[in-house]
């Protein structure tokens, strides 16, 4: 590649020689970490979801260790430590689903998606592009986060030797398994930003899958109900992040699997959209 | 080289561009006309591919705009100034559509010379003006330094020197040999920038011509005739094809007679003119008779008393 060398009013006379590249993914993906760094509302929402990961989960374990003594055994029977320390989490999910959604719908708002889509007109590179980096910084963001909460949670808890170190049984899986459940949540939050092409309403969507459709779901017969809310995506996401497996849920990796598949269904879907209407 | 074939899209029961077929040639700014709603956007929204046609096809340097392997190199196209996400600096949007096909950065500091907006390239979109947005969407169009450019309302919101800019960057390309569509729905606009018009009107296409002979077309409709004369005059130019109309006392308005002719008439019959003046519909007029029919929005009075009429 040659880089042009004319002075930049001579447009007129000579036809800048700009080289001629072609569409790559690896281009693509380069252009889309660009746009992503370069809006302030990346920063402040994946800090946002790193503090909340970090301060509610020491938050969380400070308070439990300053009232175990007063817990009762009921209480002490279902405390989970690791659990505690990345309760976080459940706000994470929040900031990382809503700028999922926003790498997306964020350029539907602004009409940006047709600048976008005209440099690309095969279209799913970009959405591929947009996919892949955002997972990718978000497992690194909050799988980090998650070890950080976790290791300050449980030296606050072991100051009531209710503490567990991150060799012991599940501890480990958890600390992962916060960072992969939030990752999946943010391709989800991907996924359903392409597929709504609307910041309000993907939000809506997103939060309503997560979070409304479990509590409405609570309402099933019993008989029903333990059947059906283990395989609703957050609940079989979150089957990852629980110290010991209950009665009624999915094993870890299992559920982690039937989330995963949540979302790829969810990217195919917003793949087919993307190709098929006008932009 | 831009050719339509057929182009034809609906929106459910509507038809937005119906049958429409025409062909843009590089080395010339060609013009594409028409009123509010006639179908121009969407026509540079297929030809870009980011609208599919209902029928028909489109295609630029004899390939679909999809099919281009580096599209920025091959069509620069300035889609509603407004495509551009407001949280981001004009730089780092031209930067990150650049990176697309691999442009550098160095080209990037050109086009953002080539508009003049070095001194705002890092202040974030939100906060331009209508008239930098414009700049930016033409930076963005010329960042491939393509041989097709296609530009919506490019002029839409510049002060009378960025028009001036404009006009000249957009003749300047076009002498280079390349090809350039630019929509606007201002024919006086047009008649200074644009050598070749293609006229649309309600998704149909009602005109490709030049703009010269657009503009011959359009003069010398009536001729405006004041004299002492007038009934006597009236009489003598009275034939087929021909209209003599009295505007006001001693004031006539000849139509299909051409002003040496009614001068020569007059002075058979030793008839003193005080005026003999050819009128000229103006290119603005020429438009809107052209394009009465198919002009979606009428203003709303009109058709009331249409209908009490």
């Amino acid at each position: 590649m040659t880089t042009t060398t004319l002075p930049a009013d001579s447009l007129a006379q000579a036809p800048a020689p700009a080289p001629r590249g072609h569409v790559t993914q690896a281009r693509v993906l380069r252009s889309e970490w660009i746009k992503l760094r370069t809006l302030r509302s990346t920063f402040f929402t994946l800090l946002t979801a790193m503090v909340a990961l970090i301060g509610l989960g020491a938050l969380f374990s400070a308070f439990t260790a300053s009232h175990w003594p007063s817990m009762s055994p009921g209480e002490r029977a279902h405390f989970d430590p690791a659990l505690t320390s990345l309760r976080g989490f459940f706000l994470a999910q929040l900031a990382i689903g809503v700028l999922g959604v926003l790498m997306i719908s964020g350029e539907y708002a602004t009409g940006m998606i047709r600048a976008s889509l005209a440099a690309v007109p095969t279209r799913l590179p970009v959405l591929w592009a947009k996919a892949a980096l955002y997972a990718a910084v978000v497992w690194v963001l909050t799988t980090a986060s998650a070890l950080v909460a976790f290791l300050i949670g449980q030296s606050l808890l072991s100051s009531r030797h209710i503490g567990i170190s991150l060799s012991d049984p599940g501890a480990l899986r958890m600390v992962l398994g916060a960072g992969l459940y939030l990752t999946v949540v943010g391709l989800l939050g991907v996924a359903i930003g392409a597929l709504i092409r609307n910041t309000a309403g993907g939000i809506a969507t997103v939060f309503g899958l997560l979070l409304v459709v479990p509590v409405l779901a609570e309402a099933l017969p019993t008989s029903w109900g333990n059947h059906v809310n283990q395989w609703l995506p957050s609940n079989a996401g979150q089957s990852l992040l629980s110290l010991h497996h209950e009665a009624h849920t999915l094993q870890p990796w299992t559920g982690f699997a039937v989330f995963c598949l949540y979302a790829v269904v969810a990217l195919a879907g917003a793949a087919v959209l993307l190709k098929r209407r006008d932009a | 080289m831009i050719e339509a074939h057929s182009l034809t899209k609906r929106y459910g029961e509507r038809a937005a561009v119906t049958d429409l077929s025409f062909t843009v040639r590089p080395g010339t700014v060609t013009g594409f006309l028409g009123p509010n709603g006639a179908g121009k956007s969407t026509t540079m929204r297929m030809i870009l591919g980011l609208d599919a046609p209902t029928s028909g096809s489109v295609t630029v340097n004899g390939k679909h705009y999809a099919r281009h392997r580096a599209p920025l190199h091959e069509v620069g196209a300035m889609l509603e100034a407004r495509a551009i996400h407001t949280g981001r600096s004009a730089y780092n949007h031209l930067l990150a559509l650049a990176a697309t096909t691999g442009i550098p950065r160095s080209r990037v500091d050109q086009v953002v010379d080539i508009v003049g907006l070095r001194d705002v390239a890092r202040k974030r979109v939100g906060g331009f003006s209508l008239g930098m947005g414009q700049r930016l969407g033409i930076a963005s169009a010329l960042l491939g330094d393509p041989a097709t450019l296609v530009l919506d309302e490019p002029v839409n919101g510049l002060d009378p020197e960025g028009i001036l800019w404009i006009r000249t960057l957009l003749k300047d390309l076009a002498a280079e040999g390349r090809t350039v569509l630019l929509s606007s729905h201002l024919m006086s606009e047009m008649a200074l920038t644009a050598e070749h018009l293609i006229v649309i009107g309600r998704g149909r296409l009602i005109a490709d011509t030049s703009v010269e002979e657009f503009v011959r077309g359009a003069a010398g409709s009536s001729v405006r005739v004041r004299t002492d004369g007038a009934e006597e005059l009236r009489q003598l130019l009275a034939g087929p094809d021909v209209s003599v109309a009295s505007v006001e006392r001693g004031v006539l308005e000849v139509t299909g007679l051409s002003s040496d002719r009614i001068g020569r008439v007059a002075a058979d019959a030793g008839i003193a003119l005080a005026e003999l003046t050819p009128q000229q519909a103006s290119l603005e007029e020429a438009f809107m008779e052209l394009t009465r029919d198919a002009v979606e929005y009428h203003a709303p009075v009109l058709e009331q008393e249409g209908q009490a009429a």
